[in-house]
């Protein structure tokens, strides 16, 4: 067991659990703030497979904007600073079946797959994640054309949001 | 060293709980934290073949990238969506919004 | 490599010599090297908060033409101590209704995320915390803990001037993080890279020659981040009664300001380092890396001290007029600087040094000239707008 090793389990053990208490937590800011944990989770994942930048970018995006934004959500619909009712609905063993055939099917299907067990290739010394993500982002032989319609797509959301939510007095 | 193996388990784990979220919760909300949680999922698995596949192929990390962009426009629009029908019908519980219009 | 030019990694490897000779593997022996030297670093920067709060209540009596503690030792020295004891024996209340481990815990992330960013300041060019290629995101990372911590905390103090505080700060903050990003990129540009080190290398002409426009709207994002005057609404003592800070006593409380204060010292810090060339001074580093300590943390106290002048000379602005000041000039202005700094950086960039300068400010002048125009422009068509229903309204008395 190397130290590598042990960092991971821990860090998987704990973003699944973060992750099953997002689902089933009745304290809806409390869920929020268990999101922020298995995002935290993630991030530290991705640190792990040497991929810096998207850890950081992840956090900033999702725990400094969409967790944010998910609470301020919480706190603004509802009428009593309690929550009321129950928190799952009535069919929710049907919801339970459905995740863990869903999870038996992947497993099983992955486990079929000859690369399963692959072992990571040392990353090439002067290799630079984040200049080579740079240039490939903005080079016409990559992939700037999604990236540009990501930008669109973004810009659309921001209207769209700020219009739904809008309260014309 | 960590086989693959360990992180599509994981991002598979995750996904699954995450449809448990978006099938079983009632506040509206609720549903779309459930969502997060198989983005994350998605993101984990895109990154995992990209460090176990060709390294100087940046399309893994370019694809996750994109997925950010998407989830946070997805979350924006539909939390938008939440608060608006919250405002009109005082409930964002995803059962008593049953009618198409009203 | 002796003690005077890498005492870090001299001392790391004294003391790893130390552990496996007392039987622990590398590996958990180089863990708890790397530990003991971020409590090291945790303790120096505590023992500088305190004094801090020391600093700050001198300044603020100066500018406010008085003399400031002077009874606690010389020159009102032990007086922070005096304040942490009060803090630490005041009764720790918990409001009634309040989400006990929420409000708990929301303290200790603020501070956390101050402390966070001391991994990625460089000290000297061979003691750094870590050296992260994407060191200025890290920064942004950093403030969006310290944005969490501050919902945290006004959301379970069960109080409606907490959570009016809290939202009023938070979207303050999220909003002012896109100019101060915008504008972080200015140094990435001239110096082709993220990391906080080889910002500073690339310093050979401070930066703040090259692009004063971007060091100032920094500045100004970066005060609006850390909720101090003028942007301090969140916390202002006569309309909110110290907003998301109300349930909170004694020495949680004590996180909350002397994290600010950090905060502060910290950006102050980050201004130094990205724009007045960090820990460089004409090649004074090379010579010893305590020296180059001293010149970081000397620049630092500069950018806390003009921090902490805007503080205590500037009337607090209004919620709405914030928000407006950030969407509808600095946003525009930050975007608009960065694509011409691109653009100049990318037509001057075989230019000599004189002529690489003059077009850079010339550009920013040309921005800042730009944008003040639009402003004015539009605050006379406002003012028309204004002038002109108080005259129809004259005319019908």
């Amino acid at each position: 067991m190397t130290a590598e090793q042990i960092i991971f389990l821990i860090v998987g053990a704990v973003t699944l659990l973060a992750g099953l208490m997002v689902v089933t937590v009745r304290n809806l800011v409390h869920a929020a703030l268990w999101l922020v944990a298995t995002l935290f989770g993630v991030a530290i994942v991705y640190a792990l497979l040497n991929a810096g930048f998207i850890a950081v970018v992840q956090v900033v995006v999702y725990i400094g904007a969409i967790a944010i934004l998910f609470i301020f959500a919480v706190m603004l619909t509802r009428r009593q600073a309690a929550d009321t009712g129950p928190a799952l609905n009535k069919n929710w063993w049907g919801g339970a079946l459905m995740s863990v055939l869903t999870f038996a099917g992947l497993a099983y299907l992955l486990q079929g797959w000859s690369g399963f067990s692959k072992q990571a290739a040392a990353i090439p010394s002067g290799f630079d994640a984040v200049s080579q993500l740079g240039n490939v982002l903005t080079s016409p032989q990559g992939y700037v054309l999604p990236f540009e319609v990501a930008s669109v797509l973004l810009l659309a959301a921001l209207v769209g949001a700020v219009y739904l939510a809008f309260n014309k007095k | 060293m960590i086989p693959l193996s360990w992180y599509l388990i994981l991002a598979a784990g995750l996904f699954s709980i995450g449809l448990f979220g978006v099938l079983a919760r009632r506040n509206a909300v609720a549903i779309l934290l459930g969502v997060e949680l198989m983005l994350n999922a998605i993101n984990i698995n895109l990154v995992a073949f990209w460090r176990y596949g060709e390294v100087s192929t940046m399309a893994g990390q370019v694809f996750t990238i994109i997925v950010f962009a998407v989830a946070a426009a997805e979350v924006a629009v539909g939390l938008a969506l939440v608060i608006s029908v919250y405002r009109r019908r005082n409930t964002v519980v995803a059962e008593e919004l049953d009618l198409l219009k009203w | 490599m002796t003690f005077w030019n890498d005492p870090l990694k001299v001392a790391a490897e004294w003391l790893t010599g130390v552990f496996t000779g007392w039987g622990m593997n590398a590996v958990p022996a180089h863990v708890l090297v790397a530990f003991l030297g971020v409590l090291m670093l945790i303790t120096i920067l505590m023992v500088i908060d305190i004094f801090l709060v020391w600093i700050e209540r001198k300044v603020v009596a100066r500018f406010q033409d008085r003399i400031g503690p002077n009874r606690l030792g010389p020159f009102g020295l032990i007086q922070p101590f005096a304040d942490i004891i009060k803090l630490m024996i005041k009764e720790d209340t918990t409001p009634a209704g309040a989400d006990k481990f929420v409000y708990n815990i929301a303290p200790m992330l603020s501070m956390m995320s101050v402390l966070i960013l001391w991994a990625v300041v460089p000290l000297a060019p061979v003691m750094l915390g870590v050296d992260l290629n994407a060191g200025i995101l890290f920064i942004i990372a950093a403030g969006s803990i310290g944005t969490l911590s501050i919902i945290m905390a006004g959301w379970s103090s069960n109080n409606k001037f907490s959570v009016i505080g809290a939202f009023r700060q938070v979207a303050v903050m999220v909003s002012f993080e896109v100019p101060m990003l915008a504008v972080m990129l200015i140094p990435t540009i001239f110096s082709g890279s993220m990391g906080m080190n080889a910002i500073i290398q690339a310093q050979d002409i401070w930066f703040i020659l090259l692009s004063p426009l971007a060091a100032l709207i920094f500045l100004i994002a970066a005060i609006a981040e850390l909720g101090r005057a003028p942007f301090d609404l969140a916390e202002g003592e006569s309309e909110l009664v110290s907003g998301y800070n109300i349930e909170y006593s004694g020495m949680k409380f004590g996180m909350f300001y002397a994290g600010e204060l950090l905060h502060a010292f910290t950006f102050g810090g980050f201004w130094a380092i990205m724009f007045f060339g960090g820990y460089r001074f004409f090649g004074l580093e090379k010579v010893s890396p305590f020296l180059a300590i001293a010149i970081v943390l000397f620049k630092a106290m500069l950018g806390y001290w003009v921090i902490m002048w805007v503080k205590y000379t500037v009337l607090r602005i209004r919620i709405d007029q914030m928000l407006a000041f950030n969407w509808k000039f600095l946003t525009p202005v930050a975007f608009v600087l960065v694509m011409v700094t691109a653009l100049m950086n990318a037509l001057l960039r075989g230019a000599d040094g004189w002529l690489y300068i003059t077009g850079m400010i010339l550009s920013n002048v040309i921005v800042a000239w730009v944008s003040l125009e639009v402003v004015r422009s539009a605050a006379k068509a406002e003012r028309g707008r204004v002038e002109g229903v108080q005259v129809v309204e004259a005319a019908h008395h």
